[in-house]
């Protein structure tokens, strides 16, 4: 057993984590992910209406606002067994896809770059050599000139002479494992401040169709609600912000990464823990059909074979809380899951104790991570041809073969091709959306009557990977409500077997230069973007019934 | 304070933040050059004179608490437009501690904590976000608060470290100003707003999330005044909470002349009738979202076809729910032409309509609850 250290709290994610780890020799040799909150969301929808279930489940996350408000009006309608309109598809689609521009982007500027972005160092750049370095791998990159550079420069220095650093105090600068040349640094940080103010910007496309951002309030259970803002005005101002991202995507996102990269290719060999990729698809095309329509395919890569996706088979999937705070020993669906909150306080020096708030959950009893590396691999392997040709593209500029994906750089790659590969779709949405209005086909509403009782299902992917909602309607209010969320597959404690989820795998064997400064494992971990507060739940069903899958 | 919010109420939000940061410039060369004038002395005091200045130049420093919440109001906060989020968060205010936002993790992150608390004792201004969970989970080792714990601290005592040694409390959202989503019925972690949990009175910038106009707007005003602007008894700010959604809404004469959506898609929706009989809440919400809008003015709810929620109130969860039903206790106005009558009945109708509502939904949610356990029981 090496050296316990603490990370508490892991700062740059949406809620609360700790990350202890065991370092020997200079590495990683074991680590457990604990989330420390609990605020039981099953428990509080029992006996609500449905129809709400949506307005409740957004406020799970606020960060992946508007996936929860998806997933919970698909799993409604699917219990009610209806089909939205097309329309509703299409704005359910942009808003979507508009939620990966955003978030993606704030990610990696705001969330991640500073793992690998000193800020004191970019003090020392010359303006005019960052300007030729920046111009050499994207001639087009946007206020790129020396003087554009200079006033950064002249910024920061003022910002750090004033003595007060803000969110920037007691970073890791001057940390050995940051490896960016002062210039590459000060092109980083003036893109982090470019993107500040950008990603408040393309937050409205949000409200154009979702009347405000975060937190949405234009969906409902058959359809969508803005049928006024489906005019001319309001369609072009969304297409025009989305030309604003792309432009940012095509000339300042990817290039910054293809830039950053090379100076850590090594990181292309660290931080690959699990070997399962899981997808449930997103995107539904004309129909809605699930998962035939899908335009990101559902499916799973296994063992990192990258010759085979394997179909997903939902009744596989079960969640057991051997190291979570809750009773109970079994593996259970999310169906039939059992409740009964359990603290112990952390217990991560007892090999059989419990240590978070997260449940454990397996597909077919295999550990998987999900993500935008899940999806760019089964995207890949399946053929998905702009997916194909972003990631030729990109491995082809770095000079390296697909295997490099399976790793924490790969994660920030994958990321990266995935904001522009939905971003250059949108514009397709938006000219079907535009040929129905044409027609003056205005329907945005498919009219129900709630059934007295059903079950239903919907899985969408949020940033952060896949998330499912589940739900069973008795005396057409909820009897049951489950969620099973992204950072549920990705940061839970090991299994009754001992098999680590995806945080805790992909730490063993990271290095690290000095463990009072533990800088690589904020690098792996911010990788996967983690938002906790989604992943802490409870199950909440007393009854084992199998579940009924019904295709819309 | 009157004279200043008269300076900027009525005006949009963008022209209301330049009028306030109008305000902060002029103030601050008025405020150098009595400097100037009044310590006109020796080449000696100069640094003196240097120091004065810089510490008059300090940003405030801020301390943003993450709580039980969803991180919606971090996020809300950087929406802003006027100004931009890159001059709020580095220019403006010194975000000293934002998890979020900062750079540091783990220990590094509790001394920041430390340092700014100690460096600013008594003058910080700490924003909170969430609720606090007071509740002791079942098991072995629980303890009160064990809901929630930061940095091996549970909220609770996080909350009572950093509120009582701050110069402001403001809470951002429902979560921190009357505990938010995790408090509706029935509560299991016991989660109780920041002013609940700490005893110290706290300034209110309710909605979920909230609007980032109103905090920006309270924060230059406590900058500008050091005071911050007048609440109502709930603790929100009146400039922006002081109307009800249903008065300034822009589909009330819909309302007033009895026309309404019935069913969403149908030819009322299409006309932006009013939302009132598939659920809006406009007439129990005090909240300034149809004058100021949301992103930089692009739209609000009500503007996307959809009823308001309440979200500005205490336990809306439960108050205002279910979200597309209507509110019980209103007449419905019939014809246009007691469209001003109905108006007035409406104000207190709504008052105690709320009230009775509330009691409603409880009752009808502790009912369900039991005929659940009576059909198990019977398995």
């Amino acid at each position: 057993m090496g050296e316990r250290h603490v990370i508490d709290p892991i700062t740059r994610i949406e809620g609360h984590l700790r990350i202890e780890i065991d370092v020997e020799d200079g590495k990683v040799k074991d680590a457990w992910s604990s989330g420390t909150l609990f605020r039981g969301f099953e428990i509080f929808m029992k006996g609500r209406d449905p129809r709400d279930a949506w307005i409740i489940t957004q406020r799970v996350c606020g960060v992946c606002t508007t996936v929860h408000a998806l997933a919970s009006v698909k799993c409604v309608e699917n219990a009610v067994g209806i089909q939205i309109p097309e329309n509703a598809r299409l704005i359910r689609n942009l808003i979507l896809g508009a939620q990966y521009i955003h978030d993606h982007i704030v990610h990696f500027y705001h969330l991640h770059a500073l793992d690998w972005v000193d800020i004191v160092s970019a003090l020392s750049a010359d303006p005019k050599k960052t300007s030729e370095l920046t111009n050499s791998i994207n001639p087009n990159a946007p206020k790129s000139g020396p003087g554009d550079f200079k006033n950064v420069k002249d910024k920061l220095k003022k910002f750090v002479d004033a003595g007060q650093l803000g969110p920037f105090t007691n970073g890791y600068w001057g940390h050995p494992a940051y490896k960016l040349p002062p210039e590459a640094n000060l092109m980083a940080v003036s893109h982090y401040l470019d993107a500040l103010s950008l990603q408040s910007r393309l937050a409205r496309m949000h409200a154009i169709f979702g009347g405000k951002n975060p937190h949405i309030q234009t969906y409902t259970v058959g359809g969508v609600t803005c049928v006024n803002d489906l005019n001319p005005d309001r369609i072009s101002e969304f297409m025009f912000l989305l030309k604003e991202g792309q432009n940012f995507i095509d000339n300042v996102y990817l290039p910054d990464v293809l830039a950053i990269a090379p100076f850590y290719l090594d990181w292309a060999g660290i931080g690959g823990g699990l070997e399962n990729y899981l997808t449930y698809g997103m995107f539904p095309g004309q129909g809605g059909k699930e998962p035939e329509s899908l335009w990101f395919p559902r499916g799973i890569v296994k063992g990192r074979d990258i010759t085979k996706v394997h179909p997903v088979q939902v009744e596989k999937i079960t969640e057991e809380v051997t190291h979570s705070w809750y009773k109970g020993e079994k593996s259970l669906h999310p169906s039939v899951g059992e409740t009964d909150p359990w603290y112990t306080g952390l217990e991560t020096s007892k090999p059989e104790g419990k240590y978070s708030w997260l449940k454990t959950p397996r597909y077919d009893g295999m550990a998987c991570e999900v993500g935008p590396l899940a999806r760019m691999l089964v995207n890949y392997v399946s053929g998905h041809k702009p997916t194909v040709d972003n990631i030729g593209f990109v491995l082809g500029k770095l000079g390296a073969g697909p295997e490099v994906l399976f790793s924490t750089l790969g994660r920030i790659a994958a990321r990266a091709v995935e904001t522009k590969v939905i971003a250059d779709e949108m514009g397709g949405w938006i000219n079907e959306l535009l040929a129905n209005l044409k027609r003056g086909d205005m329907e945005t509403f498919t009219p129900f009557e709630m059934p007295n009782s059903a079950k239903g299902f919907g899985m969408t992917e949020a940033p952060r990977g896949a998330l499912g909602h589940w739900i069973e309607i008795e005396k057409k209010k909820i009897k049951n409500y489950q969620m099973i969320v992204p950072t549920t597959w990705n940061g839970s404690p090991r299994d009754a077997k001992g098999q680590m989820s995806a945080f805790e795998a992909s730490l063993i064997g990271t290095p690290i230069a000095d463990p009072k400064k533990p800088l690589e494992v904020l690098r792996t971990i911010h990788s996967f973007d983690p938002c906790i507060a989604c992943s802490v739940h409870v199950l909440d069903s007393e009854k084992e019934e199998t579940y009924e899958v019904k295709a819309v | 304070m009157c004279e200043t919010r008269n300076r900027f109420v009525g005006l949009e939000p963008k022209k209301r933040v330049e009028a306030l940061e109008d305000i902060d410039r002029r103030d601050f060369i008025l405020f150098c050059t009595t400097i100037a004038a009044t310590l006109g002395l020796e080449a000696s005091w100069v640094p003196k004179i240097a120091e004065a200045v810089e510490r008059a130049a300090r940003k405030p420093s801020v301390i943003w608490m993450h709580f039980a919440e969803c991180t919606g109001d971090s996020e809300a906060f950087i929406r802003s437009s006027y100004p931009s989020t890159e001059e709020l968060i580095l220019d403006i205010l010194s975000i000293d501690y934002h998890e979020t936002l900062m750079a540091a993790s783990g220990e590094a992150a509790e001394e920041a904590l430390r340092l700014a608390m100690e460096e600013n004792d008594g003058k910080y201004i700490a924003v909170c976000e969430g609720a606090i969970p007071m509740a002791t989970p079942p098991g072995p080792n629980g303890k009160p608060g064990d809901y929630l714990r930061v940095g091996g601290k549970t909220g609770i005592e996080l909350a009572r470290e950093v509120c009582g040694r701050a110069a402001a409390v403001m809470c951002v959202g429902n979560c921190a100003s009357f505990g938010g989503v995790q408090a509706q019925y029935p509560n299991p972690t016991g989660a109780v707003s920041i002013s609940k949990a700490t005893g110290v009175p706290t300034l209110n910038i309710s909605g979920c999330p909230h609007n980032v106009v109103n905090s920006v707007a309270t924060i230059i005003n406590f900058l500008l005044l050091g005071s911050l602007p007048k609440a109502d008894k709930l603790g929100r700010p009146l400039f922006a909470y002081g109307k009800r959604i249903h008065d300034t809404c822009p589909r009330r004469a819909h309302f007033d002349a009895g026309q309404f959506v019935e069913e969403f898609g149908d030819e009322g929706a299409k006309d932006q009738w009013c939302l009132y009989k598939v659920g809006c809440k406009g007439p129990q919400t005090y909240h300034n979202c149809s004058s100021v809008e949301y992103n930089d003015g692009t739209s609000w709810p009500i503007k996307g076809g959809h009823g308001c929620i309440g979200c500005s109130e205490p336990q809306f969860w439960d108050n205002m729910s279910p979200f597309y039903e209507r509110l019980p206790n209103i007449k419905l106005p019939g014809v246009e032409a007691t469209a001003d009558k109905v108006g007035l009945t409406l104000v207190g109708a709504a008052a105690t309509g709320a009230a009775a509502h509330a009691t409603y939904t409880l009752l009808n949610r502790k009912k369900f609850d039991e005929t659940l356990k009576d059909d198990e029981g019977e398995e």
